[in-house]
């Protein structure tokens, strides 16, 4: 810049800190302490699973920008390895890895990069590279490791069902499979088969608070998911308990609380308004619960999402803030 | 502890940095020269009846009103005149004012200087809304509406509420809240005489909780004043946004469109409630004015009270010359000021603060893709949604722009200021919004 040369430019002069660097950021310090139950959980198959697939997204976004679009590289912006982190936490610890490269792929290439790249995808990147992978590899999908720490190898682990899919085959009633079911301590600090970093949550919720606290996220996503699984299945549950898991089972098994905090609220697939918000998260609750309780699948949180992700611009269309001065109030 | 009354949509909480809220007000040394221009206020520009080589004093009208929006001008100083011609303004532009070279400082016999306090008499309405109009008052909270125009309540309409703004929720500026704290005297008989010109039965003045000792001052002033109170308002920038003003103390809403009192209210600024006193009990036309200048490289930031006209250079020289890496020359404050081009342009009625921004916080961060994360519409003080808005303007799309309420915007900021990709999104919507004010302007006249 010439030596006194002037800045002359229309106001505002001041810029708030947050960035979107700084708040990508702020979403992989809250995922990390569910990281680090899942890497005392599953051992060697949680820093696996993290490290490829992020850096495979990583790389999948650097080459597609560098030799497909041809545009300088958004990598800095640390969305791609939030993707990546995000997937991670969707797989099971055992993973081939072969097929998490391509789920990779399938989130950054088809997610992302095909719609134009950051703030163009109508549908969440991980999620979309989870469902491929589910859709296209169900086995290894589904294959859970047992925690086990790091006593044993990646892929030589053993193998149990999920809370969920032990509710899913169960013939007998509720409290038949309830029997081999971990406790209510168990599923809070992850000591239960499942994806990745889907398990434990109280160290999910944990980071839920940081991120309000960092005013990353609004409660409304969230709270409204949870609030509406809760009631929903809380009217199943106290019309037949027999035949029905608790509302508090619901809220702690699979990927619940996992998609509620850190999928569902992604900010370029979900709602602008907090009104918006509130009428995409009960669209989530609803789907989850009806696909938990009748779909074919044990767990419907990452296709909930999705097809709320596509009602997304709906909302926005019939959801709009409150127009200043709309009703004239007499105070 | 009370509930302290807010506007309750959007709003955003940018650093106070109010470093010059110590500092009494210090009265300017007279600069060589000024230049008054011709236009400080909305509406017509005012006629000059002054020519080079005639001798004014200070507080000598030397332009008329150009019409019923429009307001005289004054001469801030005793001299001579250098010419009449046109001079650039803080935007860069050439505008017709009026070169005074300063010689003494003799003032025009009827302008009381003392600091006396005068109390009002038994003025009528109409000979308040006379001088304040014969002294050019104009709102100096940024607007310089005229203020006779303001008083003068519109047949059918009703003004219930006087509503002083002293909420100055603008960073860095403290003019207002210097007045308060060392004319609070003033400022209370100026809201009681705009009280009577209004015919009102109440008055209430609006100051941010962050300046307890601008509460304090102003809730002892009007103690003895039956109907004027003060209302502690929460900090959060634009608070003193009129029409967000209005809806923290009276929980109306001005309409789309309307005006404040459409809903019975008429706002003044807190200094303009000061100059009002010294209008009509002091016979001083609005020739000086409080003026912060700040900035966090500046050697001695402080509130001064100049001469209108007075060069920009001139005061920041007072401040302490302008710091090696400035970047930013800004008239009025961070949020809503304007940048000017250089230091010589001169302080007007509407002129609040000169703020000194160091380089590094004078270029804006490079935009990158809008994430959506609707942040915009959060902040919003108006319920409008700025990402979409300043979408429509870019692709000039502006029927949809007008269908989404372009023309509501109030221009605070507050979204260019939170967003996280910093896309300049009020540049994009001021460019649509002016087309479209344009447009419905022209609609209205047919």
């Amino acid at each position: 810049m010439m030596k006194n040369s002037l800045v002359v430019a229309p106001s505002p002069h001041i810029h708030d800190a947050a960035s979107v660097p700084h708040l990508m950021r702020d979403v992989v310090i809250a995922l990390m302490p569910a990281f680090a139950v899942s890497v005392y959980r599953f051992g060697w198959g949680a820093l696996y699973v993290a490290a490829v697939s992020v850096a495979s997204c990583m790389l999948f976004e650097y080459l597609i920008q560098r030799f497909l679009l041809h545009r300088p590289s958004s990598l800095n912006d640390w969305s791609a390895v939030v993707t990546g982190l995000l997937l991670a936490f969707n797989v099971p610890s055992n993973l081939p890895p072969a097929i998490l490269v391509f789920g990779a792929l399938t989130a950054i290439g088809v997610g992302k990069m095909t719609f134009g790249g950051l703030g163009n995808n109508p549908f969440n990147p991980a999620l979309v590279g989870r469902v491929v992978l589910l859709i296209s590899f169900p086995v290894q999908m589904t294959t859970w490791p047992v925690p086990q720490g790091f006593s044993t190898g990646i892929f030589d682990a053993t193998t149990g069902a999920t809370a969920l899919g032990i509710l899913k085959e169960s013939t007998g009633t509720v409290q038949e499979a309830m029997a081999q079911m971990p406790s209510y301590l168990d599923m809070l600090t992850g000591r239960m088969g499942g994806s990745m970093g889907e398990t434990a949550a109280a160290a999910l919720l944990l980071g839920f608070v940081y991120l309000l606290v960092r005013r990353v996220i609004t409660w409304h996503i969230p709270v409204t998911i949870m609030a509406t699984v809760a009631v929903f299945t809380g009217i199943f549950w106290m019309a037949d308990s027999t035949q029905y898991a608790s509302p508090l089972f619901h809220l702690l098994s699979g990927g619940l609380i996992l998609g509620a905090v850190f999928m569902a609220t992604d900010y370029v697939t979900s709602p602008m308004t907090h009104a918006g918000m509130v009428v995409y998260g009960i669209g989530i609750g609803l789907i989850t619960v009806l696909i938990r309780m009748y779909g074919s699948y044990p767990e419907g949180m990452s296709f909930a999402i999705l097809i709320m992700n596509a009602m997304v611009p709906l909302i926005n269309l019939y959801i709009r803030p409150r127009r200043f001065g709309e009703e004239v109030k007499r105070g | 502890m009370t509930m302290v009354k807010t506007f309750p949509r959007g709003g955003v909480h940018p650093p106070a940095c109010k470093i010059t809220a110590e500092s009494p007000i210090r009265t300017a040394p007279l600069p060589p020269e000024v230049i008054i221009p011709l236009s400080q206020h909305i509406g017509a520009p005012a006629t000059p009846i002054v020519k080079a080589g005639d001798k004014v004093l200070a507080g000598q009208c030397i332009a008329e009103a150009g019409g019923f929006v429009s307001a005289p001008v004054h001469s801030s100083v005793s001299g001579t005149v250098v010419k009449v011609d046109t001079f650039p303004d803080v935007s860069g532009y050439r505008r017709p004012a009026v070169q005074i070279k300063v010689e003494d400082d003799v003032w025009v016999d009827t302008v009381d200087r003392t600091p006396d306090l005068v109390c009002a008499s038994d003025l009528t309405p109409e000979e308040i809304i006379a001088s304040v109009r014969s002294a050019g008052v104009v709102g100096m909270g940024g607007a310089t509406f005229p203020l006779h125009v303001k008083l003068a309540v519109p047949p059918g309409k009703k003004a219930e509420l006087l509503l002083v703004n002293a909420a100055e929720c603008e960073p860095y500026l403290t003019c207002d809240h210097r007045v308060m704290l060392e004319h609070a005297a003033e400022v209370a008989a100026g809201v009681a005489l705009l009280v009577r010109a209004l015919q009102v039965e109440r008055a209430v003045i609006g100051i941010e909780s962050n300046k307890p000792d601008a509460i304090a001052a102003m809730s002892a002033a009007v103690a003895g004043r039956p109907g004027i109170s003060v209302e502690p308002l929460r900090v959060k920038y634009p608070q003193g946004g009129e029409k967000q003003l209005i809806k923290a103390i009276t929980g109306r809403e001005v309409p789309p469109g309307g005006l404040p009192v459409d809903v019975g209210v008429v706002p003044c600024n807190v200094g303009t409630a000061l100059a009002v006193y010294e209008a009509v009990l002091k016979h001083k036309p609005l020739v000086e004015r409080i003026v912060t200048v700040t900035g966090p490289a500046l050697a001695e930031p402080a509130n001064w009270k100049v001469r209108i006209g007075t060069p920009f250079s001139w005061l920041v020289n007072l401040s302490g010359g302008m710091p090696e890496d400035t970047g930013k020359i800004i008239s009025g404050g961070p949020m809503m000021g304007k940048a000017a081009p250089s230091l010589e342009v001169p302080v007007t009625k509407g002129t609040s603060g000169i703020l000194l921004l160091p380089a590094s916080q004078s270029l804006r961060r490079p935009a990158s893709p809008c994430i959506r994360c609707g942040r915009c519409v959060t902040v919003c003080p108006m319920g409008l949604e700025p990402y979409l808005l300043s979408k429509l303007s870019a692709l000039s799309r502006l029927d949809e722009a007008e269908q989404h309420h372009i023309a509501d915007c109030i221009e605070c900021g507050s979204c260019s200021y939170t967003c996280p990709s910093a896309r300049p999104l009020l540049d994009y919507i001021r460019l649509g919004k002016a087309v479209v004010m344009k447009k419905l302007r022209l609609q209205g006249r047919k």
